[in-house]
């Protein structure tokens, strides 16, 4: 119970570099950013405006960092970084924002204004203004091993059942073997036919892979609170177990922030390069599509599209392998408007599914995923991370719209070739 | 040059009879007077009869701090011009250069004129008055100061010809050892019509002339006090070679293609744009040319502190400092200041750093 | 002061003054954000930094359909206004004269009227942008002094220009001299405001198409 206002302005403090630096300087206040964020387009809050959530940060480099800003503050005339400001931010940052990414890719000056507000999280969570549900996730996370609580008794059993079903082991701990695959908590508990899935695919393509029973969880809570201490000791579990094991690629499952915390963020959270790599399963998969060890047969009546991933597409950089993957099993296949690294967010991510304070935002901004797919009469959505599988649909239900939100690799083992 | 005897009572018109200008002749002056000064044509008539029955006015003309230029530009003509005529036609009683008489006679003339136009003679100057030793100009020992204020005192009007006695000129320039100052800066009590250039166009000083004895009055006069008949418009608005400067087409030396095709001379200094003068229409030596016509980018000579506006050459848009040696220098200094002010963000976020604080489970609440 | 006073003063001591907190003011900046480093990337690359951060520069410059459609107002009356100011300021005969005072070197200019055309429009386009600061719903919530400022001082220089280059108003000397005082009140204001994004974009756009090209994102 020790957060406090200094530890929160300190930790801003310490999140200033050039790049925060470059891109406080630049802004025009042009309002480009707003027209681009789902949580300003479908409420209509200015204050919503994605380069506004960056406020506590900027004025901590203004005032703290610039020769201009320090005169002005000698003088008195520093706006402050204090509780109130603080408080009032809490539904900006956190319920008002997914960490999409679409912000920094349309702001014309080229703020990351993403990675500022991921910077800006690291002074709201030190000074305890992190909501709540996010908080219980995390604390879950480090202590129990998953913010959904779920033990290694639970994966076990679910491990069990697919063994039954297939007839397949699913190896555990194996040494030397080439993959470690890692497993979200939704996968495990809600879509554990991706466990199948998988076992069915490296079995046919005659991939060595193994889960780790010490960490087996993918989903990174430190990320999306914003705690880069805490999601440091998440990725140091995962590092540990697979230096333990000697693997030589770490697979993230369908999630999406697991991905990022991983792949992109792990070896600058520990301090150090890893000694393996860390690939998304997309990539597992569509390097085995090349090497023709993944092979499939039959295709897709329905009209299907693909929602790309925030954190896989635009800012994890897994862009055409999905495309590739989908072409294998579907004939008719449509892009919604604005895809790719263009997608619109599902609007569940980066921690607002977690916070049951922001369920009502979350499905009003859910209305833009509508308006794309509303565009395309789309009949099944196929997706990479189950997160947002899960809140398609909910969003979907909420709508009384009734299309199927698929999984990319299950679809593609549907279509495994026996 | 002036027959001065018994020809004080003639007319204007009688005078110029005399000389043997014709009635032709005389009108076509008027219509040319006329027409400079932008009047109608049925003016003509009446500035033909008000200098028909013009008394011959006293002119005193007085030299103080000047290089006679203006003198030689109204005088100095190939061939005898109607503007030197009624130079010849006013009583010119008291010029330097002009005047048969010298010395105390000289002073005596003046003297006397003076009493006589009491309240009714004009007073022409030309050249700066010195402020700072009255000893640095003095004309029969008396000091330019007190001879302008005697002599303005009973004067009907001051027209203060070139640019040094309407602003200072030459003397007046940076840094003005001698202190030297306007007509306007020491007479605030007659009215004052400045005819500035250096020197200032002939016909010009005809013009005003020929409007005080037509009118009885000064002309119109803009907020430097130049008759904006003649300083209504900028060199620039009325120079032939506007087309070019529009066209951006420029010379950029004095003999390259563009100078030798009489493209603009606005990169070579020309501060056509901001004089005010009558040059590129009435032009010099009855109309032959000016300046600009020849090749030479316009001074800016009728314009206040044109000898301080940065350099002939130097055109207006360009700054008049050495801009890159400050440039230079400050970057240096710059540099350094940035220096420092970047080494104190590295410290602080250094201690920052130090000053981290691991977050747990525990510390995500108050 | 009299006019030719005014405009000595505007041209000698006005310009070196502007000058040296311009110049001071942006190096100093600019100093601030570079000198403060940014860690480097431990993780494993999929993409070049040097090179997609390269792209994004000039990429940056052209939005996609869907931004294009959702910002119309604020890219086209900035881009017409942003490339009529390079054209007035870089391309007009008088201004590249400045130049070439002090850096030493001029180029070709454009024609005059096309220049003055392009004033035109920009004072145009700049009065749009102000008409839409103003009305919008985001920009209402993100406005502030500066803002105002800034736009003053940028409108200002175009519409005395055009005036004094058309000789509108007072005498030639005082035009060409509130000017040139209004592109000094441009140069003082520039280091302290959000001017020197013409300077720190370059840098902002490097850093994300660095950022995203370490990931494999084309940004």
């Amino acid at each position: 119970m020790s957060a406090s206002l200094e530890k929160g302005v300190n930790a801003l403090r310490e999140q200033v570099d050039s790049t925060v630096a470059a891109f406080f300087s630049s802004c025009v206040h042009c309002g480009m950013c707003a027209e681009a964020c789902l949580f300003y387009t479908e409420t209509g809050d200015a204050e919503r405006t994605p380069i506004n959530k960056t406020e506590p940060l900027r004025r901590i480099w203004k005032y703290e960092y610039t020769l201009f800003g320090r005169i002005l503050k000698l003088l008195g005339l520093a706006k402050p970084v204090d509780e109130e400001l603080l408080t009032e931010w809490e539904t900006l940052v956190y319920d008002s924002c997914t960490m999409c990414g679409r912000c920094s890719m349309v702001c014309p000056v080229g703020i990351d204004i993403t990675g500022v507000i991921r910077k800006t999280r690291e002074g709201m969570a030190a000074a305890g203004h992190a909501p709540k549900g996010l908080i219980g996730a995390t604390q879950r996370a480090i202590t129990i091993g998953s913010p959904m609580g779920v033990k290694l008794p639970a994966l076990q059993a679910q491990i069990r059942h697919v063994e039954e079903d297939l007839g397949l082991k699913v190896p555990v701990d194996v040494e030397g073997a080439d993959y470690m695959l890692l497993l979200s908590s939704m996968e495990i508990m809600n879509f554990p036919e991706f466990i199948d899935a998988l076992t069915r695919i490296f079995d046919k393509a005659g991939v060595s892979w193994t889960i780790s029973s010490q960490a087996f969880e993918a989903t990174n809570s430190g990320i999306q609170i914003g705690v880069s201490d805490l999601a440091a000791e998440l990725v140091q579990r995962i590092v540990d177990a697979a230096e333990k094991l000697k693997v030589k690629t770490v697979i993230s499952p369908e999630c999406g922030h697991a991905y990022f915390a991983i792949r992109w963020d792990g070896p600058n959270l520990v301090g150090k390069p890893f000694g393996f790599k860390v690939r998304h399963i997309l990539e597992v998969l569509d390097e085995l599509r090349r090497d023709g060890r993944l092979k499939t047969s039959g295709f897709e009546e329905q009209k299907i599209t693909y929602h790309d991933p925030c954190q896989i597409t635009r800012r994890g950089g897994v862009v055409d392998e999905p495309r590739n993957l989908i072409g294998m099993i579907a004939k008719n296949f449509v892009e919604m408007p604005e895809h790719g690294k263009m997608n619109w967010c599902c609007g569940a991510g980066g921690g607002v599914s977690a916070n049951e304070r922001a369920d009502e935002i979350r499905l009003q901004v859910f209305q833009r995923k509508k308006s794309q797919l509303d565009e395309i009469h789309a009949e099944a959505i196929v997706s990479a991370c189950s997160n947002c599988r899960i809140y398609l649909e909910d969003g979907l239900e909420a709508h009384n719209m009734e299309i199927p939100v698929l999984s990319l690799t299950e679809t593609l083992a549907e279509h495994l070739e026996d | 040059m002036n027959d001065r005897s018994g020809a004080k009572d003639m007319t204007l018109g009688a005078a110029l009879r005399a000389q043997g200008v014709s009635r032709r002749g005389f009108l076509k002056f008027c219509a040319a007077t006329a027409s400079m000064m932008a009047m109608s044509p049925a003016m003509i008539p009446r500035v033909a009869q008000a200098l028909e029955h013009a008394r011959r006015p006293s002119v005193i003309w007085l030299s103080f701090q000047e290089c006679t230029g203006c003198t030689e530009s109204l005088t100095r003509s190939y061939a005898p011009t109607v503007e030197s005529l009624i130079f010849d036609a006013i009583s010119l009683d008291y010029h330097h250069t002009l005047q048969a008489a010298s010395g105390h006679a000289a002073e005596a003339a003046r003297k006397a004129a003076m009493e006589e136009n009491q309240g009714k003679y004009l007073l022409i100057v030309d050249g700066s008055i010195p402020l700072d030793n009255p000893g640095y100009s003095t004309i029969a020992g008396i000091s330019n100061l007190d001879m302008l204020q005697t002599t303005a005192a009973g004067a009907a009007a001051v027209i203060a010809i070139g640019t040094c006695a309407s602003y200072g000129g030459i003397p007046h320039a940076s840094p003005n050892p001698t202190g030297a100052v306007s007509v306007s800066d020491i007479i605030t009590d007659k009215p004052i019509i400045n005819v500035p250039g250096c020197p200032p166009i002939p016909v010009v000083i005809t013009g005003v002339l020929t409007h005080f004895l037509t009118f009885g009055s000064i002309p119109e006069l803009d907020d430097l006090g130049r008759p904006l008949a003649f300083f209504g418009q900028s060199i620039h608005d009325r120079c032939y070679r506007r087309p070019f400067y529009d066209k951006g087409l420029f010379a950029e030396t004095f003999d390259d293609e563009g100078a030798k095709k009489g493209w603009c001379l606005y990169k070579l200094g020309c501060k056509g744009p901001t004089t005010y003068n009558a040059c590129a229409t009435t032009k010099w030596n009855n109309g032959t040319s000016f300046p600009i016509e020849s090749g030479h980018p316009c001074l800016g000579c009728s314009e206040p502190d044109f000898w301080d506006g940065g350099g002939f050459y130097k055109s207006i848009s360009m700054p008049t400092s050495d801009i890159s040696t400050t440039v230079v220098y400050t970057a240096a200094a710059a540099a350094a200041v940035g220096a420092a002010a970047g080494a104190a963000s590295r410290y602080k976020k250094k201690a920052s750093k130090a000053a981290h604080s691991k977050v747990g489970v525990d510390d995500l609440e108050k | 002061m009299t006019e030719i006073e005014f405009l000595s003063w505007v041209r000698g001591p006005g310009f070196q003054i502007a000058s040296i907190v311009l110049v001071a003011g942006i190096i100093i900046r600019i100093a601030e954000i570079l000198l403060l480093g940014r860690a480097a990337n431990l993780a494993e690359p999929k993409g070049s930094e040097m090179s997609n951060g390269i792209r994004t520069i000039f990429t940056r410059s052209i939005p996609d359909a869907g931004t294009l459609r959702k910002s119309s107002v604020t890219l086209t009356a900035g881009y017409i206004f942003h490339i009529g100011l390079f054209v007035t300021i870089f391309l007009f005969a008088p201004h590249i004269l400045m130049f070439k005072d002090v850096i030493g070197f001029g180029w070709p200019s454009l024609p005059t009227q096309i220049v003055d055309a392009l004033t035109v429009v920009s004072i145009i386009a700049l009065l749009v942008v102000l008409v839409h600061r103003l009305t919008n719903k985001v920009l209402r919530f993100l406005n502030n002094f500066e803002d105002l400022l800034v736009w003053f001082v940028t409108i200002a220089p175009l519409v005395t220009g055009y005036i004094a280059f058309h000789r509108i108003g007072f005498t030639a000397p005082a035009l060409i001299g509130i000017h040139i005082l209004s592109v000094e009140l441009l140069m003082v204001v520039f280091p302290f405001t959000k001017l020197m994004h013409a300077f720190t974009i370059f840098i902002a756009r490097w850093y994300n198409g660095a950022i995203s090209g370490f990931r494999g994102v084309e940004s």
